[in-house]
This record gives C-alpha cells, sequence and structure tokens, in this order.
C-alpha cells in the first residue's frame, strides 16, 4: 500500500492510464483544429470529436447533438443559468434552485439578480434532501428555470431528480440538474429524468481536468440558451472556442469506461464506504451528515463531535480528506452545506468528508478505519469539550467568550 | 499549506495536556473561544502564592493544529514565570515561534487571550482586582 491514501474523489480524481493512452496522439500527432474543414488534420480532430460526443451521449442517454462542450461544469452551469435566463426573457424571469447547491449555481443565480431575475432559493430538510412539493408550490407563472443539483459534493445524498424532471415537464418549466459527481457514479438517463439541461465534467470521472459538457435538450421541448461566450459559433452556436480536442477524446473514453464498469464498482464502492462508515460510527458521538438511504456510492460525510476537523486532518496525515472546518477556509465560515442541514455550526467544524473512488483498495480502507479512529480517540484527550461532555456539562449551557 | 516542524512537533508531541483543579485558589483557569466558532482554549496556572511563580501549566484544545501548538506552546513558556513575566507573552511572540502563517495568527491570539484569561481567573481568586484594557484583537 503507498502513502498518502487519497480519499478526496469528490474534489477530482485521477486519471485513469486508459484515458490518458487515447488522449497522448492528440496532443503531438493529431493537432488539428475540429472546425477546420478543408484538411485532413481537421477531418482527423472532427472525427474524434464526434466519437467522443457520442460515448458522452451513450453514457447519459442523450443524442450526439445534444452535448456541449465546455471549459467544465462551473462554465456549464454558468451557460445553463445565465444562458436560459437570456433566451426565455420574453417567458419570464423566476428561478428555482436550492440552497446547498455548488456555488457555480449559487453564484450565477446571484449574478442574476443583480440584472433583475428573481429567484427562489428552497431549504433543505435534515437529510439534505427537497422535497417535490417544495418545488411544486415555489413554481409560478413567471417561473422559467428549475435549477437542482443530482448528487450533493459535500454529503453525497441524491435528489428525487426523476419526480422534480416530471414536475417540471408537466408544469412546462425547464429543469437544470448539476449532475457533476454524479455522471458515471450511477446510472443517470436525461430521459427517464425528464432532464432538459444538465452539466457535468470530465475530472470528477478519472478524465481529464478542463473540459465539460453541458446536455441541451433537443426535442420535446427543443431548449437553447444563449451563447455566454461570443465567438465561432462553435457547438451550435452556444459556445464558441477552439474545442480542446485531447481532452474531448480523453472525456469520451472516461464516459464509456464509466459506463462499462459504473455497475460494478457502484456496488464495491458502496461496500468499502459502509464498512469505513460502520466503522468509524462505532465511535462515541459520529455522525452521517446527510441521508444515508438516498446516496452516491462512494461518498460519506461524517461529524466527530468535540474533534475539530483541520486539527483531526493534520492528525491523519496520510489520508487526503477534505473537512467542512471553517479553519480550512479563508473565511473561517464553515460549510454553509452543512449549516442548511440545520447542523449547529460545531458539528459542522467536526466534519470529514470521504469520497472513495476507482483506485481505492481495501487495504486503504481498513488503515484509514484504524488512523482515523485513532486520531480522533487521541484529539478527545485534549479537547476540553469532550471533557466537559464526559462531566455531564451541558455546552449550550456554558457562557463562551465572544470571539 | 504545510505546518512548520514545529508546528507539527507541539500537535505530535504536545506538552502539559492535562487538567489542574479548578476550584484550587492557587489554579487560574481561562475557558477561551467557542464551540461555534471552531475553537476553544482552556489553559490553567498553578500558582506559588508565596513566590508568585507559575509552577505547572495545563492545556485542552479543540482546534486546528496551529491552535493546539499555540497553547501547548504557551504552557511550556509559562512554566516557571512569575504573573508579571506571563503577562508579557505576546501573540506576535508564538506566532514567529512556530512560523504561523497569516491566517492563523488567530489561534495565537486564543491563546494570549487564555493566558490572561487564567492569570484574570488567579487575580480574583485571590481577591486581587481583575486585570482592566485586556486587549481586543477581533
Ligand atoms: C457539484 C459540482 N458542481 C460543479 C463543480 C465544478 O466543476 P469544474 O471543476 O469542472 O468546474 C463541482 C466540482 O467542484 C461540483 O462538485
Ligand atoms: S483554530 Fe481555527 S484556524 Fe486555528
Amino acid at each position: 500500500m503507498k502513502l498518502p491514501i487519497y480519499l478526496d474523489n469528490n474534489a477530482t480524481t485521477q486519471l485513469d492510464h486508459r484515458v490518458f493512452e487515447v488522449m497522448t496522439p492528440f496532443f503531438l500527432e493529431n493537432y488539428g483544429n475540429a472546425a477546420s474543414k478543408s484538411h485532413a488534420f481537421g477531418w482527423k480532430a472532427e472525427e474524434a470529436v464526434d466519437y467522443a460526443r457520442e460515448q458522452i451521449a451513450t453514457l447519459i442517454g442523450a443524442n450526439e447533438k445534444e452535448i456541449i462542450f465546455t471549459s467544465g461544469a462551473t462554465e456549464s452551469n454558468n451557460l445553463a443559468i445565465k444562458g436560459v435566463y437570456e433566451m426565455y426573457a420574453a417567458k419570464g424571469n423566476h428561478f428555482i434552485t436550492v440552497s446547498t447547491e455548488h456555488k457555480a449555481v449559487l453564484d450565477a443565480c446571484k449574478h442574476l439578480e443583480k440584472l433583475g431575475a428573481e429567484i427562489t432559493y428552497l431549504q433543505v430538510g435534515g437529510d439534505g434532501l427537497i422535497k417535490v412539493e417544495q418545488i411544486e408550490e415555489a413554481i409560478k407563472s413567471n417561473t422559467v428555470l428549475v435549477s437542482v443539483m443530482y448528487g450533493n459534493n459535500e454529503l453525497g445524498v441524491i435528489q428525487p431528480i426523476r419526480e422534480i424532471g416530471k414536475l417540471c415537464n408537466s408544469k412546462g418549466v425547464l429543469f437544470h440538474t448539476d449532475a457533476t459527481q454524479t455522471v458515471g457514479k450511477i446510472h443517470v438517463d436525461v430521459l427517464a429524468d425528464n432532464i432538459d439541461l444538465m452539466s457535468f465534467t470530465a475530472h470528477k470521472m478519472y478524465g481529464p481536468k478542463g473540459v465539460g459538457a453541458l446536455y441541451v435538450r433537443r426535442k420535446n421541448p427543443r431548449v437553447k440558451v444563449t451563447a455566454q461566450m461570443d465567438g465561432g459559433g462553435h457547438e451550435r452556436g452556444m459556445r464558441s472556442g477552439t474545442l480542446n480536442v485531447t481532452g474531448i477524446v480523453g472525456f469520451g473514453k472516461a464516459c464509456e469506461l464509466a459506463r462499462l464498469e459504473m455497475e460494478s464498482e457502484a456496488k464495491r464502492l458502496s461496500q468499502l464506504r459502509d464498512k469505513l462508515e460502520n466503522a468509524l460510527l462505532k465511535l462515541e458521538e459520529s455522525y452521517v451528515n446527510g441521508s444515508s438511504e438516498h446516496r452516491l456510492p462512494h461518498t460519506t460525510n461524517i461529524s466527530f463531535k468535540y474533534v475539530e476537523g483541520e486539527g483531526l486532518m493534520m492528525g491523519i496525515k496520510d489520508i487526503a480528506v477534505s473537512s467542512g472546518s471553517a479553519c480550512t477556509s479563508a473565511s473561517l465560515e464553515p460549510s454553509y452545506v452543512l449549516k442548511n442541514l440545520g447542523l449547529d455550526d460545531e458539528l459542522a467544524h467536526s466534519s470529514l468528508r470521504f469520497g472513495l473512488g476507482r483506485f481505492t483498495t481495501e487495504e486503504e480502507i481498513d488503515y484509514t478505519i484504524d488512523c482515523v479512529t485513532e486520531a480522533v480517540n487521541k484529539l478527545r484527550d485534549m479537547s476540553p469539550l469532550w471533557e466537559m461532555f464526559k462531566e455531564g456539562i451541558d455546552l449550550k449551557s456554558v457562557q463562551w467568550s465572544e470571539h | 499549506m504545510a505546518y512548520s516542524d514545529k508546528v507539527v512537533d507541539h500537535y505530535t508531541n504536545p506538552r502539559n495536556i492535562g487538567t489542574l483543579d479548578k476550584s484550587s485558589k492557587t489554579v487560574g483557569t481561562g475557558l477561551v473561544g467557542a464551540p461555534e466558532c471552531g475553537d476553544v482554549m482552556r489553559l490553567q496556572i498553578q500558582v506559588n502564592d508565596v513566590t508568585g511563580m507559575i509552577e505547572d501549566a495545563k492545556f485542552k484544545t479543540f482546534g486546528c493544529g496551529s491552535a493546539i501548538a499555540s497553547s501547548s506552546l504557551a504552557t511550556e513558556w509559562l512554566k516557571g514565570k512569575t504573573i508579571d513575566q506571563a503577562l508579557e507573552i505576546d501573540n506576535m511572540d508564538i506566532v514567529e515561534e512556530l512560523a504561523l502563517p497569516p491566517v492563523k495568527i488567530h489561534c495565537s491570539v486564543l491563546a494570549e487571550d487564555a493566558i490572561r484569561s487564567a492569570i484574570n481567573d488567579y487575580r480574583i481568586k485571590q481577591g486581587l482586582e481583575p486585570l482592566v484594557a485586556e486587549k481586543s484583537h477581533h
């Protein structure tokens, strides 16, 4: 077993060697511009892009013409949200989204608010999930778009996408989902789910960084977004810019591999995840954040009460994870996603997110269990809060000094 | 961001973790920070009431590695000092010794607050006026 161990696969994933191999010729020999229609260099590039488009479309049950290449999910989210706002301005200006979305969605919405959009931010329940009824109640005559992420990056919880899609479809409202963490991990089908627009990215599924896609439905209804990047009119006029052929080729291969291996991988990872989670929950006062029923197979987010997350990460320095603790952020605010669950700040500070991946082994999970257990116990021995808890002092009754 | 060797050393081998009898007249206890902020430090001093010397110091900290290291270092520095000398410990001394980056300065501030708060507690127990004009850093 090699140290350090990488358990931060929700942040990004390791490039799969098989993906790397198909990419290399496009760095060196096949360097043509996919938009060059007059020579073999261009044709070769275009052919490779078309093939990748098909591989990607197949994974999500789409038609290849419905794939718009972008630089990643951040751009896809921006294009979907701002692009719909501009394209459908005549229809209305009301958008509905959720407070636990990725910043790329939330900040794009904030941007639109400044331009006159009306945005409803729905609150999730304690399990991190939104209810279809909440969306139904929020839809008004001027509602244009509902944007709800598929699997949450911090918690792994999966929103009721199919039901939301059905609702939006019946109300004639467009439905966008940020499926960055979900595509390639579990089966996603844009038709069955009634998704009109969907953002995803290669680097979360063992592909390269800097390439992503926006699925834009072409039939029932035919959806269009106003380009946010003006230029040569690539990607059916929705996203200009010379295509990142090498990245796209890798993205395609990554999607193909995910499609072939997803089912067995999901099973393997959920078993490993459950093993990790069950072992860590044996520690007193440890809690899973978010629904453990509706969840991605490879993610768990656990709070170890009375232990601070960054301090804990330092104690497990051979294991790469992330924490909702404020000490890890420049803003000194704990994770807004955890806060939105109604979690005490204190529990948010005490959380670790484990994101397993294709290259995670059982040996690594066993090592992680031992290491985290030891570190939590060690830090509790030096935690004044743990001591107070053990003495039966209610921490809420203590007069804390303002800080 | 990588931690300095000294922070790692204090984190790995913290000095003086523990608890003194907070009801004793010769023990001063400082409890600063708040759980919601993600950092709580408890620092205690055992003072010889004849010589005014700090004979023992203990801490427990809930916080990041820098906060743990700051309080561990503080207990090390406090031992063998008089109260007056202890009051001279400045958070920037801790920053320098541990090579804390700017985002971690508040962890050292917390340690300085804890020292002053422990001394105050001791003074009050001894029937002395609490220190005034506590530096405000926030
Ligand atoms: C849910 C979600 N949306 C969007 C993004 C942004 O993706 P990208 O890095 O491709 O811009 C991420 C990745 O951090 C994510 O987890
Ligand atoms: S205790 Fe929060 S950054 Fe040190």
